[in-house]
């Protein structure tokens, strides 16, 4: 298939044309680039969700739970799971379809495993360009599974608008220990398997270290009056929604958050706090946690409410052009790295220099930082 | 850079021997492979789709129940319905001697049988793929 090819059946709404397209973007193709600026004009519009927690949360099963609850509420879903690579093969075993087999029947959904490929932020290089596609393919909500993550896997809060981390109870101290990683990325948190015991406390436990960590300057919230493109200060006026969860804005005790798996309507109670003054920038997100049992489908409905809460959050109040913003400094950072990179090397390889400054530095006869500062002042003139 | 190949492991139908599959899943993986692992009792539609969603190089099924001279070339009539003509199709597992023909007619390039050597599994799989 040539890319005139597969960009008209992309555009058509063919899925092994998506699916090439993935292919090629994960490869990095010398057509990838091409298809990425074909399709970015189509993309922007999609709510990136991202589900991240140690392994054996269960996530992949919450996964197939969520999409399917978004498929209710007549969303079009995009699926992409990461494994990790073998770092010694090379190789990979991808088994995030084994838990996914409710939605997938579903021709509303479409779901792409990737490798990690010796990539260590939880998400592979390419997963923001297959984001990218899928976005541009017309799904409304695409999900990205991490590999399961330890404490600082934390790449996919650069990815998701709505990042969601999936807890299990008898993780005991574990919490303590992992509060300043993957904690802090959470926007919902999703206390699951909470038909075991120690569930009350695990939620808890996060509520406490929430509202710590709300408390203080910064810290959890991370996206201040003053962040991102100053979209937040001069952007939208909140809307009736956000200032409905203002009005019911609240203490989120833990008896209540304890409710939620029983009762979903009890969490909707709080979604975002007020600081202050009516700027919406002021307004802060204190990301809510839900206790749920993925595979008897409890208490996902309202996972899902939590997170279509924090959409309508991000798009009220302006946060979502910051993101939009982020996202774009992110990728030309990324892609100028990389280029920069790949020239000099190229430059560095061709000369000969790379050869002789590995063995000089080998052999000591000159140090890493000498050698780098030869390559930069012969190869970039500086 | 050499470009990784994928392969999607799949079993079909009333089928939960998935030990062979898994020796295999685990062989590919280990040759650095991609696999593709689904898991048991899957319907012919549901591997075709996730072998076009995956964009795999290579689909390997694993039968030991038997029901893939009927189940197999199912699977392989689909995909060409949907226009999938670049998948080297595998099978493997306790498939008699007179089904090989029939397999083979359909579209399987080779099929393993119980003892078949791994390496032997993957060189093969290397050799036939047929996308550049």
């Amino acid at each position: 298939m040539d890319i005139t090819t597969l960009l008209e059946r992309f555009k058509n709404g063919d899925r092994r044309a998506l699916a090439r397209a993935i292919t090629w973007v994960e490869n990095g193709t010398p057509e990838a680039a091409e298809l990425v600026r074909a399709t970015f004009p189509d993309t922007g519009r999609a709510h990136v969700i991202g589900i991240t927690g140690p392994p054996g949360a269960g996530k992949s099963t919450l996964v197939d739970r969520v999409a399917a609850r978004f498929r209710k509420l007549g969303k079009s879903v995009g699926i992409v799971a990461v494994d990790p690579t073998s770092p010694f093969s090379g190789g990979a075993i991808l088994g995030d379809r084994i838990r996914m087999q409710r939605t997938l029947a579903d021709p509303g959904v479409f779901m792409r495993s990737l490798a990690s490929r010796g990539h260590l932020g939880g998400i592979s290089i390419a997963t923001g360009d297959v984001v990218s596609l899928l976005d541009a393919f017309g799904f409304d909500v695409i999900i990205v599974e991490t590999v399961g993550a330890g404490q600082s896997e934390v790449e996919i809060m650069g990815l998701a608008h709505t990042t969601c981390v999936v807890l299990i109870p008898g993780m005991g101290d574990d919490v303590q220990a992992i509060k300043a990683g993957i904690l802090e990325i959470g926007d919902v948190f999703g206390v699951n398997k909470a038909d075991r015991d120690g569930a009350d406390r695990t939620v808890m436990e996060i509520e406490m270290m929430l509202d710590l960590g709300h408390m203080g300057e910064g810290g959890i919230n991370r996206w201040p009056a003053d962040a991102g493109a100053g979209a937040g200060a001069g952007g939208p006026q909140p809307g009736a929604a956000a200032m409905q969860r203002l009005d019911r804005a609240g203490h989120h005790s833990a008896e209540e958050a304890a409710g939620t798996a029983d009762s979903p309507r009890s969490a909707s109670a709080h979604a975002a706090e007020r600081h202050g003054t009516a700027n919406p920038g002021d307004i802060s997100w204190r990301p809510p946690v839900t206790k749920t049992v993925a595979k008897d489908d409890q208490g996902v409905e309202a996972l899902v409410e939590r997170m279509n809460e924090h959409l309508q959050f991000l798009r009220e109040t302006g946060r979502w052009e910051q993101l939009k913003h982020r996202d774009a400094a992110a990728k030309l950072r990324e892609l100028i790295t990389a280029r920069v990179v790949r020239i000099m090397m190229e430059r560095a390889g061709s000369a000969g220099d790379l050869e002789r400054l590995t063995n000089a530095v080998a052999d000591r006869s000159t140090d890493p930082y000498s050698a780098v500062d030869e390559v930069l002042r012969k190869h970039l003139g500086r | 850079m050499e470009r990784k190949l994928r392969v999607l492991v799949a079993k079909l139908g009333l089928d939960a021997h998935d030990r062979g599959a898994k020796v295999v899943a685990r062989a590919y993986r280990d040759a650095g492979f991609e696999v593709i692992y689904t898991g048991i009792y899957q319907r012919p539609e549901q591997v075709a789709e996730a072998a076009i969603q995956e964009d795999v190089d290579v689909l390997a099924v694993s039968s030991l129940a038997g029901a893939h001279a009927t189940l197999v070339p199912q699977l392989v009539e689909i995909l060409k319905a949907q226009g999938v003509d670049d998948l080297l199709v595998l099978a493997g597992g306790v498939i008699p001697e007179e089904d090989i023909p029939t397999l083979k007619a359909a579209g399987v390039a080779e099929v393993f049988g119980p003892g078949a050597d791994l390496d032997e599994i993957i060189r093969f799989t290397r050799e036939n793929v047929k996308r550049v």
